[in-house]
C-alpha cells in the first residue's frame, strides 16, 4: 500500500456547517420552558436536600423496608444516600441544562502559540548560567567542591540509619513455631485436646499448639502454628517410610500455612483426598504427603511428625523439619 | 388430505408445523421415559425396613449394589446411618439424576414416608449417625451466634463463603450455597459428611457448636442487607462490575448528553 | 452602576491593588477547552478524587488505625464479644453507630472502583487517539504514575478495616515482598514491624493511606492538569480546528458551567450507587485472622488482574545452594507488571522513534487511522482481561457451574494465544474501517432506495455527505514509512544496523494504511 498522498493535493477544510439555531435562541416561548426546567430541577435538587436531612434526625436506623429486586433494604440509608446522591445529581443536571439550552453556544477559537522559547531567550539564558559559573570559578575551586561533595554524599545515609528501628531484624522467626516434641493439639476454637479414637476416618479438625498457662496466642504465631489435622485409611497412604513414620494410625498432620502466599489451605475433599488453596487454587493430595497436584504452589505443605502421649491425646513428636508459609530467599528448601 | 394441503403455502403453516413436531418430540420422549412410581400402599403391612429394603432395591441398588456393599460408581453405605440417608434422599440429591461430577440439590423423589423408611433400612445393616431429634437442634435456645460465626469462619467459610454462598472446589466439584436449608440437613450434613464434605463428628464440633453454627447460618440468611443491594454476597468481582458498568457507564451516557447540541 | 456591581467592583479593587489579578484572570476567563464526552473522563478521576478526599476526612474522623486488640461490644449481634482490632471495631462502630457512617464508607470505596476505573478509561482514551504524542509526553508519564500510585492508595484503603478479605490480601502482599531476593525478608519485617502481620503495620498504611500518598496525588494531580492548561488541550479533527488553534467553548460561563456541574453529576451518580448497592459489607467477612479464609477471596478489581497472573503461573522455584528464588510469585507479581508499566511509561518515545516523528501534534488521531498503534492498544486489554477473568475463576466456577482447573488451563494458553489473536483481529477491523470511510467519501451514503433505471438496471441511491464531514473523513495523515537502509551509499555496512532494520520494519508495519481520499480523488468524481 503506498502512502503518497501527503505529496497531493489534500480535501480542503470547508468550514463549519451553517449554524442552527436553538428553539431557546428564536421562540421566547420555548426559552421560558427551558427556565423552567432548569428552575425544576434546582427545586428537585432542594427536595432532596430536605430528604437527606429529615432522613438524618427522624428516622431510626433499624427501620427496614421491602423493595423488589433489592431485598429487605434499610430505610435510613436509602434516605441519607437518595437524598443526597438526588441533591447533587439535580443540581448537576440543572445546570448542565442551562449551558445546553440557555447559554451562549458559540464556539470560539484561541490561537496556539509555539512553545519553543524565541532564540534570543535561548541565547540570554546560556549567557546569563555561563557567565555566573565563571564567577563562581567553580571550576578552580576544587577543595570547596571536594569538602561539598563529601558533607551531601553523608546526608544520604541518615535518613536511611534513622529508619532502621522499624521492625526488628528476621533472623530464625521465620523458621520457628510454636510446635515442640510434646506440644498436644488443640481444637481451633475451643482450646480441646483431642483424642486419635474421636477422630472418624474422612474428618478434618483445625489445630493450634496448646500454649501453657493461658498465654494469649499473638496474631504472628497464629499466622505459623495452624495444623490440619485429617484421618483417612491407613493403607490409601503412598508415603516414603520416613514420612509414613510421621503419621499415626491413619491421622496426618500439615501446616495449614499455604507454601505459596500463606493463605490458610483449609479445604479438604474428603472424597478426593485433596487439599484446594481459595487464594490460587493450589491443590495438595494428602495420600502423598501434600504434594502439590495443580497450581502455582511449588513445595508440599510441611509435614507434623505426630504421635499420641499415654492418655491418647494426639501430641507432636518433634518441630516441623522445615519453615513454614511462603518461600523467602534464605530458606534451605532442599 | 387434500383438504389439509390446501394450507401448503399459508403463512402460519411453518410456526404451526414447528410447534406440532416440538410437541409430539417432546411428549413422547417423556412418555418413553417416565419411570414407574411404586406406591407405598402395596407395603402398609411390611414393617419400615423391610419397606426400606423394597424401595432400595428398585431405586438404588442399581448402582449401590444389592446389599448395599458399594461398587465402581457408588461407596458402600454400610455404616453410613440413618442421618446420611434422610439427607441425600431428603433434598433429592439421591437418586442422582445425571452421574456428572457431584450429586446437585433437587426435588426430592421420595416422599416422607419412603425416606424414613429407606433410612431405616440403611441404619439396619450397621451403627451410624443417627437423625436428629427436634429436641437436639433447638438452636435458638442452645446455640451462640458470635460462637457460630468464629466457628463458621474456622471450618465453613473457605469451602461455603463468608456469608455461605457457596464456593468452588476442584474439578467443577463446589460446595453449595447454605441459604436457606433447613436445620436438620446442616446437622446431618455436619456429622455424615456427603461427598466431598469432611466429616464432623461430635468429638471435634460438639452438639451445642452445632446449633451455634447453625444459629449462626440462620442469621445471616434473615439479615437484611444494610448497604444495599449486595449481588449475592459475592465479593469485590461483582463490585469491581457494577463499578464499571453502572458506574462508568452512567457517566458516560451523562457526558455524551453533555456534549450534545441542544435543539 | 447598581448597588451590586458596586460592592463587586470594590472587592476586585481591594485585591488588585495587592496583587494585581486583573490581567491573567481576564486570559484565563476566556481560555476554551473542546467540546467531546471522552475528555471528560479525566474530570471524572479528578472529581472522584475530590470526593475521595471529602469522604475519606469524614471517615478519619472516627477511625481508629491500631491493631490492638479489643472485644467487640456494640450492636452488630454476630460479632458482640468477638476479638478483634480496635481498627475493625471502630469501622464497625462507623458502619452501624454513626449516621451516615455507612453511606460516608461506601461513598468512599464506590468513589475509589471509579476514581480507578476512570483513570483507565482515561488512559485509553489518550492512547487511542495519540494524545500523548509530543509535546504531552511528560503528562503521560505523570499519569501512568498516578494511575501506578491508585493501586497502592487503594490495596491500602481497603486494607484499613483489618477484615478477613483484605487481610488476606496483606497476606499476599507480604509473601510478595518476602519473595524478593537477598532483601525480600528484611523489607517485609521492617515494612509490618516483625513478622507478619505485625504490630504496626496498620498506623503505618494509615499514614500511608492518609497523609503521604494523598500528598503525592494533590502535587502530581496538579503539575498533570496546570500542563493541560498551559499545553491546552488537544481536539478532533474536523472544520475550522488545524494544529495552531484550539475550538471550543470559553470557561466563562459556559464551561464553567458544564464542568462545574460534571462534578454535582459525578457525585450524585457515585452518592447514587453508594445509597443502593453495597460494597465492603466487612460485618460479613469477619475480622482477620491469618488461619481463616473464605472460599471467592479476591482483591478489588484493578488489582485482580495481577491476582489471575499469579493464579496461572506455573510452580516455578529454584533452590540452589542453601536459597530459595519464587519465581512463580516474582514473574507474574513484580517482572510481568514491571515491564508491562515501564513499557507504557515510554511509549511515546517508543512510537515517536519507530515513525520518526518530531513534529508537535494537537490534533488527535481517529482510532482507526493508526492500525497499529489501535491493535497494539486492543492485545494489551486482552492480555488484562484474560489475567482479570483468571483472577475470578472461581467466582464464575461457582456461579456459572464450571471447573477452576478448565477455567485456569483456558487462561493459561489464552495469555498467549488471545493478545496476537486480537492484535491480527483489530489491526484488519481498522483497516476495513478506512475502506468504509473511504467508500462513504467517493460514493456518499447508501440511502436504501432501490430505483429502476430505463434501461432496466437497478441502482442504489447514495446521498452525498456534508462537507464538514467529508473533511473530518479525509484530514488525517499519512506519512510515510521510514527508509533505513543497513548500509550507506557506499555500500558499508552502518553502526546500529540491527537497531535500523527493527527500526525500519516496525515503521513500515505502522505506516500500514489505505490511502486517503484527495481532492483529485473528488474531482474525478465529479465527473462521473
Amino acid at each position: 500500500m503506498s502512502n503518497v498522498s501527503t505529496e497531493i493535493e489534500p480535501v480542503q477544510d470547508p468550514g463549519p456547517a451553517p449554524h442552527v439555531m436553538r428553539n431557546a435562541d428564536i421562540d421566547p416561548k420555548a426559552e421560558k420552558r427551558a427556565e423552567q426546567q432548569v428552575a425544576i430541577l434546582f427545586g428537585l435538587s432542594g427536595v432532596s436536600s430536605l430528604l437527606l436531612i429529615y432522613s438524618y434526625v427522624f428516622i431510626a436506623s433499624d427501620v427496614f423496608v421491602f423493595i423488589p429486586v433489592m431485598g429487605s433494604q434499610n430505610v435510613q440509608q436509602l434516605g441519607l444516600g437518595l437524598g443526597m446522591a438526588f441533591s447533587l445529581l439535580f443540581l448537576g443536571l440543572g445546570a448542565i441544562h442551562w449551558a445546553k439550552k440557555l447559554m451562549p453556544e458559540t464556539e470560539v477559537i484561541n490561537h496556539r502559540h509555539e512553545f519553543r522559547s524565541s532564540d534570543e531567550d535561548r541565547d540570554e539564558l546560556v549567557k546569563t548560567v555561563k557567565h555566573a559559573a565563571a564567577e563562581v570559578k567553580l571550576g578552580r575551586r576544587s577543595l570547596i567542591k571536594r569538602s561539598l561533595g563529601f558533607s551531601l554524599g553523608l546526608f544520604a545515609l541518615p535518613p536511611v540509619l534513622l529508619l532502621r528501628d522499624l521492625g526488628p531484624l528476621p533472623k530464625k522467626q521465620l523458621e520457628t513455631t510454636n510446635w515442640k516434641a510434646g506440644t498436644r493439639l488443640v481444637t481451633d476454637p475451643g482450646n480441646r485436646p483431642i483424642l486419635a479414637s474421636d477422630l472418624e476416618v474422612g474428618a478434618v479438625v483445625q489445630t493450634l499448639p496448646e500454649m501453657p498457662n493461658e498465654t494469649e496466642r499473638l496474631l504472628s504465631d497464629i499466622a505459623k502454628d495452624p495444623v490440619l489435622l485429617i484421618r483417612i485409611r491407613a493403607e490409601e497412604f503412598q508415603l516414603s517410610p520416613e514420612k509414613l513414620a510421621m503419621t499415626h494410625d491413619g491421622i496426618i498432620a500439615f501446616s495449614k500455612i499455604c507454601s505459596h502466599m500463606g493463605c490458610a489451605v483449609a479445604l479438604y475433599e474428603q472424597a478426593t483426598k485433596h487439599l484446594l488453596c481459595p487464594c490460587h487454587q493450589s491443590t495438595f493430595d494428602v495420600t502423598r504427603g501434600a504434594k502439590v497436584i495443580f497450581g502455582p504452589a511449588a513445595r508440599p505443605l510441611p509435614q507434623l511428625d505426630i504421635t499420641v502421649d499415654e492418655e491418647g491425646y494426639l501430641i507432636a513428636r518433634a518441630p516441623f523439619n522445615e519453615s513454614v508459609g511462603p518461600s523467602y530467599w534464605e530458606r534451605n528448601s532442599q | 388430505m387434500k383438504r389439509l394441503s390446501r394450507y401448503r403455502r399459508h403463512k402460519a403453516a411453518g410456526p404451526f408445523l414447528l410447534v406440532f413436531a416440538l410437541l409430539a418430540i417432546g411428549t413422547t420422549f417423556n412418555v418413553a421415559s417416565a419411570t414407574v412410581k411404586q406406591s407405598p400402599n402395596s407395603f402398609a403391612r411390611t414393617s419400615a425396613i423391610e419397606e426400606g429394603r423394597q424401595i432400595f432395591l428398585k431405586g438404588c441398588s442399581s448402582c449401590h449394589g444389592l446389599n448395599a456393599e458399594g461398587g465402581a460408581i457408588a461407596p458402600s453405605l454400610i455404616g453410613v446411618g440413618a442421618a446420611s440417608v434422610d439427607f441425600q434422599v431428603g433434598t433429592g440429591r439421591m437418586p442422582m439424576a445425571d452421574m456428572s461430577t457431584q450429586a446437585m440439590r433437587k426435588a426430592p423423589v421420595y416422599n416422607a414416608e419412603e425416606t424414613a423408611a429407606l433410612a431405616a433400612y440403611v441404619a439396619s445393616l450397621a451403627p451410624g449417625p443417627a437423625i436428629p431429634t427436634d429436641a437436639l437442634l433447638n438452636y435458638e435456645r442452645d446455640g451462640s451466634t458470635a460462637e457460630g460465626g468464629e466457628l463458621f469462619r474456622n471450618n465453613c467459610a473457605m469451602c461455603h463463603n463468608f456469608a455461605g454462598q457457596g464456593g468452588a472446589l476442584t474439578q467443577g466439584k463446589y460446595a453449595p450455597t447454605l441459604m436457606g436449608v433447613e436445620p436438620k440437613y446442616i446437622y446431618e450434613a455436619l456429622i455424615t459428611g456427603p461427598q466431598s464434605m469432611p466429616v464432623f463428628s461430635d468429638k471435634t464440633i460438639t452438639p451445642a457448636e452445632k446449633l451455634s453454627l447453625i444459629k449462626w447460618i440462620k442469621s445471616a440468611e434473615k439479615e437484611p442487607n444494610l448497604g444495599g443491594a449486595t449481588m449475592g454476597r459475592i465479593g469485590p468481582v461483582t463490585e469491581g462490575l457494577l463499578a464499571w458498568v453502572l458506574g462508568i457507564g452512567l457517566l458516560i451516557g451523562i457526558a455524551v448528553w453533555l456534549t450534545t447540541k441542544a435543539r | 452602576m447598581t448597588t451590586a456591581e458596586k460592592r463587586l467592583g470594590n472587592a476586585a479593587n481591594f485585591v488588585d491593588e495587592r496583587i494585581g489579578a486583573a490581567g491573567w484572570v481576564k486570559k484565563s476567563l476566556n481560555k476554551v477547552f473542546p467540546d467531546h464526552w471522552s475528555f471528560m473522563l479525566g474530570e471524572v478521576c479528578m472529581y472522584s478524587f475530590v470526593i475521595l478526599l471529602l469522604s475519606g476526612t469524614f471517615l478519619t474522623l472516627w477511625f481508629d488505625p491500631s491493631q490492638r486488640d479489643v472485644i467487640y461490644e456494640g450492636v452488630y449481634e454476630p460479632l458482640k464479644g468477638i476479638k478483634m482490632s480496635a481498627a475493625y471495631a471502630s469501622t464497625l462502630d462507623i458502619s452501624f453507630e454513626v449516621r451516615g457512617g455507612l453511606l460516608m464508607r461506601q461513598i468512599h470505596h464506590w468513589a475509589a472502583n471509579i476514581f480507578m476505573a476512570a483513570i483507565v478509561a482515561h488512559l485509553l482514551r489518550v492512547f487511542f487517539t495519540g494524545a500523548f504524542r509530543k509535546p504531552r509526553e511528560f503528562n503521560w508519564i505523570l499519569g501512568i504514575l498516578l494511575l501506578t500510585l491508585g493501586f497502592v492508595e487503594g490495596l491500602f484503603g481497603y486494607s484499613l478495616p483489618d477484615d478477613l478479605l483484605s487481610g488476606t490480601g496483606l497476606r499476599i502482599t507480604s509473601a510478595i515482598i518476602q519473595a524478593i531476593p537477598l532483601v525480600g525478608t528484611y523489607i517485609s519485617f521492617f515494612l509490618f514491624g516483625g513478622a507478619f502481620p505485625g504490630v504496626g503495620f496498620l498506623p503505618r498504611i494509615f499514614t500511608l493511606h492518609v497523609l503521604l500518598i494523598p500528598g503525592a496525588f494533590l502535587a502530581v494531580i496538579t503539575i498533570h492538569v496546570m500542563l493541560v492548561w498551559y499545553q491546552k488541550h488537544t481536539q478532533f479533527p474536523g472544520p475550522g480546528r488545524t494544529e495552531k488553534n484550539v475550538v471550543g467553548h470559553p470557561i466563562l460561563p459556559v464551561y464553567m458551567a458544564k464542568a462545574g456541574g460534571f462534578f454535582f453529576i459525578v457525585f450524585g451518580v457515585i452518592a447514587f450507587l453508594s445509597a443502593v448497592a453495597s460494597i465492603n459489607p466487612i460485618w460479613l467477612y469477619g475480622p482477620y485472622t491469618p488461619g481463616q479464609i473464605s472460599a471467592g477471596s479476591q482483591p478489588d478489581w484493578y488489582m485482580g488482574w495481577l491476582d489471575g497472573l499469579v493464579r496461572m503461573a506455573p510452580p516455578l522455584e529454584t533452590h540452589a545452594f542453601g536459597h530459595t528464588v519464587s519465581w512463580n510469585i516474582l514473574i507474574p507479581a513484580l517482572i510481568v507488571p514491571g515491564i508491562l508499566f515501564t513499557g507504557m511509561a515510554f511509549y511515546p518515545f517508543i512510537e515517536s522513534w519507530i515513525t520518526g516523528d518530531k513534529r508537535e501534534h494537537h490534533l488527535l488521531d481517529r482510532p482507526r487511522n493508526v492500525p497499529n498503534r489501535t491493535a497494539l492498544g486492543v492485545m494489551s486489554i486482552t492480555f488484562v482481561m484474560v489475567a482479570l477473568i483468571n483472577g475470578g475463576n472461581d467466582i464464575l466456577a461457582t456461579n456459572f457451574h464450571l471447573s477452576i482447573n478448565q477455567i485456569m488451563w483456558f487462561s493459561r494458553i489464552g495469555i498467549f494465544v488471545l493478545p496476537p489473536l486480537a492484535f491480527v483481529i483489530t489491526k484488519r477491523l481498522c483497516l476495513s474501517l478506512q475502506r468504509a470511510d473511504r467508500d462513504l467519501v467517493l460514493h456518499g451514503l447508501e440511502t436504501g432506495r432501490l430505483v429502476r433505471m430505463s434501461s432496466g438496471e437497478f441502482v442504489e441511491i447514495h446521498e452525498p455527505i456534508s462537507p464538514q464531514k467529508r473533511f473530518v473523513l479525509t484530514s488525517h495523515e499519512q506519512a510515510p514509512a521510514l527508509e533505513l537502509s543497513a548500509t550507506d551509499a557506499r555500500g558499508v555496512k552502518r553502526p546500529g544496523a540491527i537497531k535500523n532494520k527493527v527500526r525500519a520494519r516496525l515503521s513500515k508495519a505502522h505506516a500500514v494504511g489505505l490511502p486517503k481520499v484527495t481532492a483529485e480523488d473528488l474531482k474525478e468524481i465529479e465527473h462521473h
